[in-house]
């Protein structure tokens, strides 16, 4: 009984937003790109570098929020390569993006070496302040800002010009092209967005819940952040409660002691709901029909 | 210049070289205002490409145009649809999971601020609908409405966006009869209210029937222009598209059907979706005749030609074929029978389009003597095998040792038809023989099915066109959602009465 009493702890459900944040940034990014026809399973590695961008910048200048400025740089810097070589150059997108992730497993790893000079973890830098709200759980402004986004992604997917077209370009190019819409154009910037927000994503990691760069640290977030907008069938408001509910069984596995279950199989759940959505035992997810090829001018 | 200002469009010289092949060799195209022009000519004449270049769509390696007398630059769609030119592209541009209104005002959308103005794009789009006569559902998704109101929401786009010049890329290939005379009254009321239509297709009759004026094509090169519709018959317009003399009419004898070759009891076989599409579906082909099915295609016809042959399960129901229960048998145990196979996706499951021509003549049959013996292929043989039927069925190659891909459309059904044909098959299961195919080898290929008929063959047509469905068939099965709804002698058809039948609207008793 006491373990049910835990689960259901406002307290608890509160904590899932701080876990559940780089999963809905992460997630409304992939939106972005896969609604406008292009793969990207490089939010991971977009997230890791930003995560890492944003201790350098803050450290640098000890102010965190140039950190941040720093994440989102360094994430739109990656998606400047997969939109180059993958939209305008039209290579297959799952290589690239597979580059991509090594690349900034590799590059953090030694950046750390040759800017700080350690192996594993960064020194400490300055992180961004913690806001109580409710009064019960503090939270740090990259929270906010994800949240905040959510009704703002889905304004401008279904309400504006802009949206339409990105809809209609990850179904179906070549119509979108007659009608005079710059197919290309369009997912240029859509892979930018994506990356921008998935180094905001990294950010939260090391400097918003923690105050140092740790090798590795998104340990597959920008994965389970795919899977949170396949699971939200890439609708922001879905994706936000895919990732609410990752963020949910997070918690869970730091926060409730289970008896007879070990943490790490409790930890290991969105990952077994992940693996489960995408099986298509939940409801059938249809990805936009035109994702992950190239476009052609002229083509059918 | 008052001579210039004669034309709305001037197309000349227009050069369009792809690696390869010169679809397009010094193109002239004039068209007046107010007319319907048709632009005709044989699969790979370069029609499609000339209109993609007058919208943008591919840039001309060479040549001018001229709109309203202007010198033009149409390097851009939006270029096309700034000068009021809109085109109806043969495969529909409409995104499927967004609505009417949605695909209508897409790239111009109406604006309050920052958002769309949905009830303004609604009003206009209602606007339209009524001047035009063309009735849609503002509110549908395209997924869910039938082919004939697709085109009417292309149409709208492009008046939409306040097109004078309508270019129509083989409208009527998806139509049934009775849609193609709803477009055609479209045709008119647009014609009426001031706009130029420039219409391509490779249908004779439809051309005599709602043109004005005609540009031909042959091999990429204008041939002529004719000036008026009224003044050429249908069988010279063919030669000219062709270069020599065709034959329109399929000549046959009366069939002389024998024993029952193929039996189809009850089948019922589901799509890649789930759904079951063919639905219960029984009818049988006799030896020596031509049996076709009409029908307005996705009617379960994809379906039942796979199960027939091995390449979809059945869920319930049996095909005997001479006696014999050969349900859901695979495919090389079919082949195998003597059964032959003309696949309606020729570059899908007929060929294999990086392989040569000698390869292709003998794929189905590879594992066999004589063409493979023990561990190696015997290539002279296979070689000499393609000489012979290269000749017979008079396929236009440079040899058998190129690629299947080097082949126009119509020399690649021919490729697939002496190979199915060479076997001697006793049941031909003919899916669409001569989708895409032009004129000149549609008579080819319409002599040898009443040939191989002639021969003894059971031959199953299935086919989008009412009128080589017709034409050919000594019996008509008509195929609605699934099941045969009628069947109907091949000298008694009546293509109003197929037309209806093939839409549902019509309740007709099932008559063997």
């Amino acid at each position: 009984m006491g373990t049910i009493r835990e689960l259901l702890a406002i307290p608890l459900l509160l904590t899932s937003f701080r876990f559940a944040t780089p999963l809905i940034l992460a997630a409304l990014g992939g939106i972005f790109n896969e609604r406008s026809g292009v793969i990207n399973i490089a939010l991971e590695g977009m997230m890791l570098f930003g995560a890492f961008a944003a201790v350098y910048g803050s450290g640098l200048t000890g102010n965190p929020w140039i950190g941040v400025l720093y994440s989102m740089i360094a994430g739109l810097s990656f998606a400047l390569i997969l939109a180059l070589v993958c939209v305008t150059f039209k290579a297959n997108q799952i290589v690239v993006a597979t580059g991509i992730n090594i690349f900034a497993s590799g590059l953090t790893i030694y950046l750390l070496q040759v800017l700080f000079g350690v192996a594993g973890t960064s020194p400490r830098v300055p992180r961004l302040p913690a806001v109580r709200f409710l009064g019960i759980t503090r939270y740090n402004p990259i929270t906010f800002i994800a949240v905040a986004l959510v009704p703002i992604v889905w304004f401008i997917l279904f309400k504006t010009p802009w949206g339409l077209r990105i809809r209609a370009i990850g179904e179906h190019p070549s119509a979108a092209d007659t009608l005079g819409v710059n197919v290309n154009k369009y997912r240029f910037i859509c892979v930018l967005i994506s990356g921008t927000l998935a180094g905001l994503a990294g950010a939260h990691l090391s400097i918003g819940e923690g105050s140092a760069f740790v090798r590795e640290m998104t340990q597959g977030r920008g994965f389970i952040a795919l899977a949170a907008m396949i699971f939200g069938k890439w609708h922001p408001v879905g994706a936000f409660g895919a990732a609410m509910l990752f963020g949910y069984a997070e918690a869970i596995a730091i926060r409730v002691d289970f008896a007879y279950i070990p943490s790490e199989l409790i930890r290991a759940i969105p990952y077994f709901i992940t693996i489960i959505i995408l099986a298509g035992f939940i409801g059938k997810a249809i990805p936009p029909k035109a994702i992950g090829k190239p476009y052609f001018k002229g083509e059918d | 210049m008052s001579e210039e200002n004669q034309y709305l469009l001037e197309m000349r010289g227009i050069t369009k070289t792809f690696p390869g092949v010169k679809a397009n060799d010094n193109v002239n195209m004039l068209v007046e205002k107010g007319e319907i022009h048709a632009l005709v000519g044989e699969n790979g004449a370069g029609k499609t490409t000339l209109m993609k270049i007058l919208y943008g769509l591919y840039d001309s390696d060479a040549g001018e145009i001229y709109y309203e007398g202007q010198k033009v630059d149409m390097s851009q769609p939006q270029k096309a649809i700034d000068l009021g030119i809109g085109m109806v592209h043969q495969h529909f541009k409409l995104v499927d999971t967004l609505t009417v209104t949605e695909n209508i005002i897409l790239g111009s959308e109406p604006r309050r601020g920052l958002t769309i103005n949905y009830n303004e794009a609604r009003n206009k789009v209602k606007e339209i609908s009524e001047n035009y006569g063309l009735k849609v559902d503002p509110e549908a998704k395209i997924q869910d409405i039938p082919v004939g109101m697709q085109q009417r929401v292309e149409i709208i786009k492009i008046l939409f966006r306040g097109a004078d010049l309508l270019i129509f890329d083989e409208p009527t290939a998806v139509l049934t009869p009775q849609e193609i005379d709803e477009l055609f009254e479209i045709f008119n009321s647009l014609k009426e209210q001031g706009k130029t239509i420039i219409f391509i297709t490779h249908k004779l009759r439809e051309v005599k029937t709602v043109s004005d004026r005609i540009t031909v094509l042959r091999d990429g090169k204008s041939v002529d222009t004719v000036v008026n519709t009224e003044e050429i018959s249908e069988k010279d317009m063919a030669e000219l598209m062709v270069g020599r003399e065709v034959l329109l009419r399929v000549d046959k004898e009366k069939a002389n059907p024998g024993e029952e070759i193929l039996k189809v009891e009850d089948l019922h076989v589901r799509d890649n979706r789930g759904i079951t599409t063919v639905n219960g579906i029984s009818f049988s082909v006799k030896k020596g005749e031509i049996f076709g099915i009409a029908g307005v295609e996705g009617n379960g016809q994809t379906e039942l030609v796979e199960a027939l042959t091995g390449l979809r399960r059945a869920e319930q129901g049996r095909v005997y074929y001479k006696g014999e229960d050969i349900t859901n048998l695979d495919a090389r145990s079919i082949k195998d029978k003597h059964i032959g196979h003309i696949p309606e996706d020729r570059q899908r499951r007929g060929l294999v389009t990086d392989f040569s021509l000698s390869e292709n003549f003998i794929l189905g049959f590879q594992h066999q003597k004589p063409y493979s013996r023990s561990l190696f292929m015997n290539y002279n043989l296979i070689n000499n095998h393609a000489q012979d039927l290269i000749k017979e069925y008079d396929v236009r190659t440079s040899g058998y040792n190129s690629l299947v891909n080097k082949l126009s459309g119509g020399n690649q059904q021919k490729v697939i038809i002496a190979r199915e044909f060479d076997q001697q098959p006793e049941l031909l299961i003919a899916a669409q023989p001569t989708r895409g195919v032009d004129v000149g080898s549609i008579e080819f290929i319409h002599k040898q099915l009443i040939k191989k008929r002639d021969d003894g063959t059971a031959i199953l047509l299935i086919s989008a066109e009412l009128n080589e469905i017709m034409s050919l068939s000594d019996r008509i099965g008509v195929i609605f959602e699934g099941r045969i709804v009628a069947v109907i002698e091949g000298d008694r058809a009546d293509e109003r009465e197929i037309g209806s039948l093939m839409t549902g609207s019509e309740e007709v008793e099932v008559s063997e």
